[in-house]
């Protein structure tokens, strides 16, 4: 066909430009304010060179009420869960920045310039040798010009009072790594992620209930989740019976698995993989580490949900929220309020760190 | 110097639940008789690469070793006491091994030492202990069955006290020779001999072009220093580019058809041209005329684009990957997904963002339980091992699979058919250019991105045009790397978005002589330097290495001035960039190997040069009848059967274990409501975060009524994917100036030989008028509702030959939709909602019971074969677009496989409603439960709606009953209740139909 079309099709009126960045904005009920007008997504749509830090305002004390909270959201070797990640960020009122693996690695991005690392679900490396190995490994040995290991850099930055969230992979490579649990405070595994009981990937949706014992902000004020899970390696093993009664004592099994009701089972596919005290995710001690098997980020939207059609003919003006924003904006919010308030002598601005 | 070799190996610590040896023992007592005791399943990893033993034992247990899980045992073969025998699995030289290839890295990392990740030095098994000490015989037997395929597979079995390990060593001896082939001067019988020898799969007539080609420029290549006969290299690539696959050559043909019923005679100058490209050029023409200019990119490239809005493109492609998944199920399901993605990735310049994939697949009877052909797989082998090829390559691609359907007939258990589909969205402007343009210069440089090069896949091109048989070889089989393909993807994405790449375009069939000799096409010829390209290990020729279809790769056109800037992205995001050459505009493609000449191929006579073929179509009409059938049957044991049977039976097994929520965009997805096991008719995605436009995707495949009429198999398939969308909210297009509303089709044939011979194929040219008809219904089809097609393949050589028997699939087309959505959040789902509610019948129910499910519980295929009246058919679509509009349908369910009464009791199955219906008196009983009618919807209406809805649809609608609460289907006719069951026993019915047997659904072993 020799014809060529006239581009843009003029009759297609363009569609309105609003002062804001694109995305769509909810409100706490969940519903929308202002509509997103872009088809492309952002995520990767950038032309700024790959090798850069991220622009930090010059005449502002970093980490102050007014500036957006900045979430880092690594990506590369097989993790694919980076963009809607970012978009939970984004509804949330805070910045994304999706940086490739390697980036970090080869010291072009510093961990230390945001307030919450992210480590996004996928196949890191395939999941060979063991869900999240690899790329564990690769945290934990490679060394960078310095010397320094990534895995350096994040027990610092969680020593700063900055959060740490995994999901899916990410869990496994926390879980991997030793950041997860975490009880003897040596970063080193006391649990593990394995093979589904099944034998076979699992994907389906969830109830959570959320421990009453945790004390993690992710999951402040939040009693049940409805989530999917999507994996074939979610199975939590603790090793010992000491190991398990200090994680319950304490409360580090934040979620579990519940049925209908919301009480705790084990019962397939109500718990889709059979996991040790049926539980979903995990905090550290300080409660500012954190990992679950399930994805929000995939519930961001009500139409999400396989039933969305029939709760909204039986709930007219149910919002159009997901269960899975309410973990991102709890995390934002917390880091809002530990920020200092602004204030405009100079001096003090001298020895903030 | 040779590495000493050192084994690790990774066994669980007692008290952990070995999974994986359970499995072994129940499937090896299952499906083969075999009586193993227990069976411990233990990693092996084989280390060629110096280290010292304590760099040996640290590397093993703090990268390999899982400290809750594994004991390690290092340089020796660990297992339990009490088992007796063993059966080793390992890959043969040259097969993909990622799990070898990651546990590089680890040790790369774990030294900080940069190996050469790109030359195995770590190879991986797996090795298994069992309890009991079966026979040499057996343990093969598990070994072939089970665990692995002898194709890409070694195995070592026998007693446990002599443990044979295998690793494999790949590459060869062969030198980098370049032959020449004589051919000026062989007689006819000489050149098919050459033609079969060589696996060219080229016929007498293009066998004669060739070598008078080769006579005609005789003084040319004595001028350039060639040899006057072709090199091996050259007449390889000859075969590819003129192989069934990459030229459609039976497509493209002139057909003579006569039907004999009638008398009448017509010639069809190619297929292609006729029905399919003159009728998306006819839709078109209308579009546009209508304001609506969407249909961007139609039968060139790599996938069809349309656009979605002034800011982006739609790219939508669906091919298939039968003939290696008939040898290893999952190795070709695996590459034929990986190759699928591959295609919207290239589109264009490159770059598209995946969205989702699609797959439907064709198999024979997984309960089969006859004698297998020589060298034929069980069809619940193929059955499984594509189910897991399409877990594998989707799933590590972070590309949801949303949409698709399985077909059993026992004519595919020769050749299984895999269609795998993916759609995906790029700008419209990519670093200032139009996205959709392929543009090369002279002087831009070939790099080759991705994966290396070894010597799978060579000859699966032409592999692909012929029948299998008994002989049919090993290295036609890939076994595709998700995990390559996966970094090669986000490369290409960022690198298309900073404007460092020109053109892209994939590797797959035919490898770097298909897409170098593709790109060569713009700008006029190319010079190739195979030297450079990266092996996966040496002892390649150089012809191998430039057929080679080694997967995970990419073809770019680069700008010289931005090599340097796309080479630092390449070594940033670890993906091999390579150098092999550029560009020019001489007409020719120069292949060389070190400065030597290797092939010199005039470009017109390498991509015009085929002879056209001429073939032959007869068509006679099926001899059919209808059955008589015996009266007052008890309909709801024959819905129970219906919904227990192969082809309608739930899936649900399969559907989960492919991930439907990653990117976080499906907004309905293949089962859906509260149990989440309500079927659903499409899929819808949304696009993208920033707004509420989405994308509907169906399809559409109905084989068994081609048994009865291909013309009405070709346009009911059609007409169910539309109708498919229309039920989730979507609208046909072109219905208001300018609207906008895209739709996209890939029409996908794969049928038997068609080539008429009186000896090998008596039956062609009755095959070839089944092609004939299904592609005027096609024609047709697309004029109708005025929906263009975009993309499309043909498979034209879907049989199986063995031991003198031919299965052949029955002819088969599927139609792969997709259409714009303007807000998902109006869609609509099948299942129904709330009590109350009023049932309604949207279309109309004919007496066409021919190839139905009903018919086939008895054995019966009857006569009357649904067909499509199209008109009728538009205009109901029509008001339910805009019934939608009103928000007056609360749910809607296509009416498909098993007919209305099969579609109630679906509709039921999300949370627990039943439904009370009458049905009116004008048909027999058993037609309305059980037709197959085409167009035609169950749908629910509020109460407070009914007025209107009865009101806009007036005769079209017939209203049926109400949705009830109590769980119950009845549905009466003359007020006697002919099906009355529990809507909970008949799920389970469905749900534990064979697939969900066969697969294994919800079984899952006690962790200790």
């Amino acid at each position: 066909m020799e014809q060529t079309p006239q581009l843009p099709d003029q009759h297609t009126p363009p569609r309105p430009q609003h002062d804001d960045p694109g995305h769509e904005i909810v409100n706490r009920e969940g519903q929308i304010v202002l509509p997103g007008y872009k088809s492309v997504d952002p995520g990767h749509e950038s032309a700024e060179p790959l090798k850069s830090k991220p622009e930090q305002p010059k005449h502002q004390a970093p980490g102050t009420k007014h500036q957006k909270v900045q979430a880092l959201i690594l990506t590369g070797f097989g993790i694919n869960c980076e963009e809607e990640f970012a978009a939970a960020y984004r509804l949330v009122g805070a910045e994304a920045t999706i940086v490739h693996l390697n980036q970090v690695l080869h010291s072009h991005v510093s961990i230390h310039d945001f307030d919450i690392l992210n480590f996004p679900g996928g196949f890191s490396f395939g999941d060979d040798l063991g869900s999240g190995v690899v790329l564990a490994n690769k945290l934990r040995y490679r060394r960078n010009a310095e010397g320094r290991t990534l895995l350096d850099d994040i027990k610092e930055f969680v020593a700063g009072g900055k959060h740490v969230l995994g999901i899916c992979n990410g869990f496994q490579v926390l879980v991997k790594l030793g950041l997860l649990p975490d009880l003897s405070g040596t970063v080193t595994p006391e649990v593990t992620l394995t093979h589904n009981a099944s034998g076979r990937y699992e994907d389906r949706w969830v109830k959570l209930t959320v421990n009453p014992r945790a004390t993690t902000p992710f999951l402040k004020g939040l009693t049940t989740l409805e989530v999917p899970v999507r994996h074939g390696e979610g199975r939590l093993i603790i090793q010992d019976e000491a190991t398990r009664a200090a994680i319950e004592a304490r409360g580090l099994n934040c979620l579990t698995y519940a049925d209908f009701d919301g009480a705790p089972t084990n019962v397939y596919p109500f718990n889709p993989n059979g996991a040790d005290l049926n539980c979903a995710g995990l905090t550290d001690t300080t409660g500012r580490v954190f990992g679950l098997m399930p994805h929000p980020e995939a519930f961001l939207s009500l139409y999400n949900h396989p039933d969305w059609a029939r709760r909204k003919r039986a709930t007219p003006g149910l919002i159009e929220e997901g269960d899975g924003v309410w973990l991102f904006r709890n995390i934002v919010e917390h880091v809002q309020s530990q920020r200092p308030a602004p204030v405009a002598h100079p001096a003090a601005h001298q020895f903030s760190s | 110097m040779e590495s000493p070799q050192r084994t690790i190996q990774l066994l669980l610590k007692p008290g952990q639940h070995d999974g994986e040896g359970q499995r072994v023992a129940e499937a090896a007592h299952r499906h083969l008789g075999l009586h193993t005791g227990r069976v411990q399943s233990t990693a092996l990893y084989t280390v060629r690469y110096p280290l010292t033993d304590q760099q040996l034992r640290d590397f093993a247990t703090h990268c390999l070793q899982d400290p809750v899980l594994h004991e390690v045992a290092l340089d020796e073969f660990r297992h339990g006491a009490h088992y007796q025998s063993y059966i080793l699995v390992a890959k043969l030289p040259g097969v993909t091994d990622d799990e070898g290839i990651s546990a590089q890295n680890a040790l790369g990392d774990f030294l900080n030492e940069p190996l050469d990740t790109h030359t195995q030095h770590i190879f991986s098994k797996r090795l298994y202990f069992l309890e009991e000490a079966l026979p040499e015989s057996s343990l093969r037997q598990l070994a072939q069955e089970l665990l692995g395929n002898k194709l890409i597979n070694r195995f070592e079995v026998g007693p446990i006290a002599q443990i044979r390990d295998y690793t494999p060593r790949p590459g060869g001896g062969a030198e980098s020779v370049t032959e020449t082939v004589g051919l000026v001067g062989l007689s006819d019988e000489e050149l098919l001999k050459l033609s079969k020898d060589n696996l060219y799969a080229l016929n007498l007539e293009e066998m004669r072009a060739v070598r008078d080609h080769y006579t005609s420029i005789r003084e040319e290549r004595q001028a350039a220093g060639l040899p006057q006969d072709p090199t091996d290299c050259e007449l390889e690539i000859i075969a590819q580019t003129w192989s069934e696959h990459c030229k459609h050559k039976e497509f493209s043909a002139l057909i003579k058809y006569r039907d004999a019923d009638t008398g009448e005679e017509f010639e069809v100058d190619s297929l292609f041209k006729t029905y399919i490209k003159d009728a998306t050029a006819e839709v078109d023409r209308q579009l546009r005329a209508n304001g609506n200019d969407w249909l961007i990119k139609v039968f060139s490239d790599n996938a069809g684009a349309v656009r979605i809005n002034p800011e982006s493109l739609f790219v939508w492609k669906v091919e298939t990957h039968n003939s290696p998944s008939a040898i290893d199920p999952y190795g070709g399901a695996i590459t034929g997904i990986l190759g699928n993605n591959r295609d919207p990735l290239a589109t264009g310049i490159g770059g598209a963002r995946l969205l989702f994939n699609t797959n439907v697949l064709c198999f024979g009877n997984p309960e089969f339980s006859g004698t297998l052909l020589s060298n034929q797989l069980h069809p619940r082998r193929i059955f499984e091992g594509v189910r897991k090829g399409i877990e594998d390559g989707g799933n590590k691609s972070g590309v949801p699979t949303v949409n698709g359907s399985i077909v059993f007939d026992d004519r595919y258990a020769g050749k299984p058919l895999v269609y795998c589909g993916t759609g995906a969205v790029m700008p419209m402007q990519l670093a200032g250019l139009d996205s959709w343009e392929k543009n090369i210069d002279p002087q831009d440089r070939i790099i080759m991105a991705g994966g290396r090069v070894g010597k799978d896949g060579i000859h699966g091109a032409t592999f692909s045009s012929i029948e299998l048989d008994e002989t049919s070889p090993a290295t036609a089989v890939q076994i595709g790397s998700p995990i390559t393909q996966k970094l090669a993807m986000d490369f290409l994405l960022l690198a298309t978005r900073r404007g460092l790449i020109k053109c892209s375009t994939d590797n797959g069939a035919g490898g770097l002589s298909s897409s170098i000799g593709e790109l060569a096409t713009i700008s006029g010829g190319a010079v190739v330097d195979l030297e450079r390209v990266p092996l996966k290990y040496p002892g390649l020729r150089p012809w191998e290495i430039f057929v080679s279809e080694s997967q995970e790769r990419f073809s770019l056109a680069v700008e010289p001035a931005k090599l340097d800037e796309l080479l630092a992205l390449g070594r940033e995001m670890e993906v091999e960039l390579t150098d092999i050459g550029y560009f020019t505009a001489d007409g020719y493609l120069d292949v060389r190997f070190a400065g030597e000449p290797v092939a010199h191929l005039d470009m017109h006579f390498l991509h015009d040069g085929v002879p056209r073929k001429v073939l032959e179509a007869e068509w006679s009409k099926p001899m059919a009848q209808e059955p008589a059938l015996a009266p007052a049957t008890d309909y709801t044991d024959v819905l129970t059967r219906l919904l227990g049977s192969l082809n309608i039976c739930s899936r649900e097994s399969v559907i989960r274990q492919y991930d439907h929520e990653v990117k976080g965009r499906t907004i309905i997805k293949p089962l859906m409501g509260a149990t989440g096991q309500a079927p659903q008719d499409a899929a819808v995605v949304r696009f993208n975060f920033e707004s509420w436009e989405g994308v509907a995707v169906s399809n559409g495949i109905l084989p068994r009524f081609g048994d009865l009429d291909a013309y009405h198999m070709s346009a009911g398939a059609f007409d169910e994917a539309v109708r498919q969308i229309v039920a989730v909210g979507g609208k046909l297009p072109n219905l208001r100036y300018g609207d906008g509303n895209f739709w996209s089709v890939n029409d996908n044939f794969c049928v038997p030989d068609s080539v008429y011979d009186a000896v090998g194929n008596p039956d062609g040219k009755q095959k070839l008028a089944k092609l004939v008809r299904m592609c005027q219904a096609l024609r047709d089809a697309t004029a109708a509702y005025c929906i263009p097609l975009t993309s499309g393949k043909d498979s034209m050589k879907n049989d199986f030959k063995a031991d003198g028997v031919k299965i052949s699939v029955p002819p088969t087309v599927l139609y792969s939709m997709t259409a714009k959505l303007e807000d998902v959040r109006r869609t609509i789902t099948s299942d129904f909602k709330q009590a109350d509610d009023v049932v309604y019948l949207l279309g109309e129910t004919y007496d066409e019971l021919g190839g139905s499910e009903f018919y086939q519980l008895f054995g019966e295929l009857g006569a009357n074969v649904p067909q499509v009246r199209f008109e009728q058919a538009k205009a109901l679509y029509v008001l339910v677009g805009e019934a939608n509009d009103q928000n007056l349908i609360q749910s809607c369910h296509d009416l498909s496989d098993g007919g209305l009464a099969v579609a109630l009791a679906e509709a039921t199955f999300g949370y627990g409603f039943g439904a009370e219906v009458e049905l009116p008196e004008e048909l027999p009983v058993h037609v309305q439960l059980f037709s197959e009618s085409h167009s035609r919807f169950v749908v629910t209406v509020a109460p407070e709606d009914v007025v209107a809805f009865e009101q806009h649809f007036g005769a079209r609608a017939t209203r049926l009953g109400r949705v009830t609460q109590d769980g119950q289907l009845t549905m009466r006719y003359g007020g006697q209740p002919v099906i009355s069951a529990s809507t909970a026993a008949l799920r389970h019915e469905w749900t534990n139909g064979p697939v969900n047997r066969i697969i294994g659904f919800g079984h899952p072993e006690t962790a200790h």
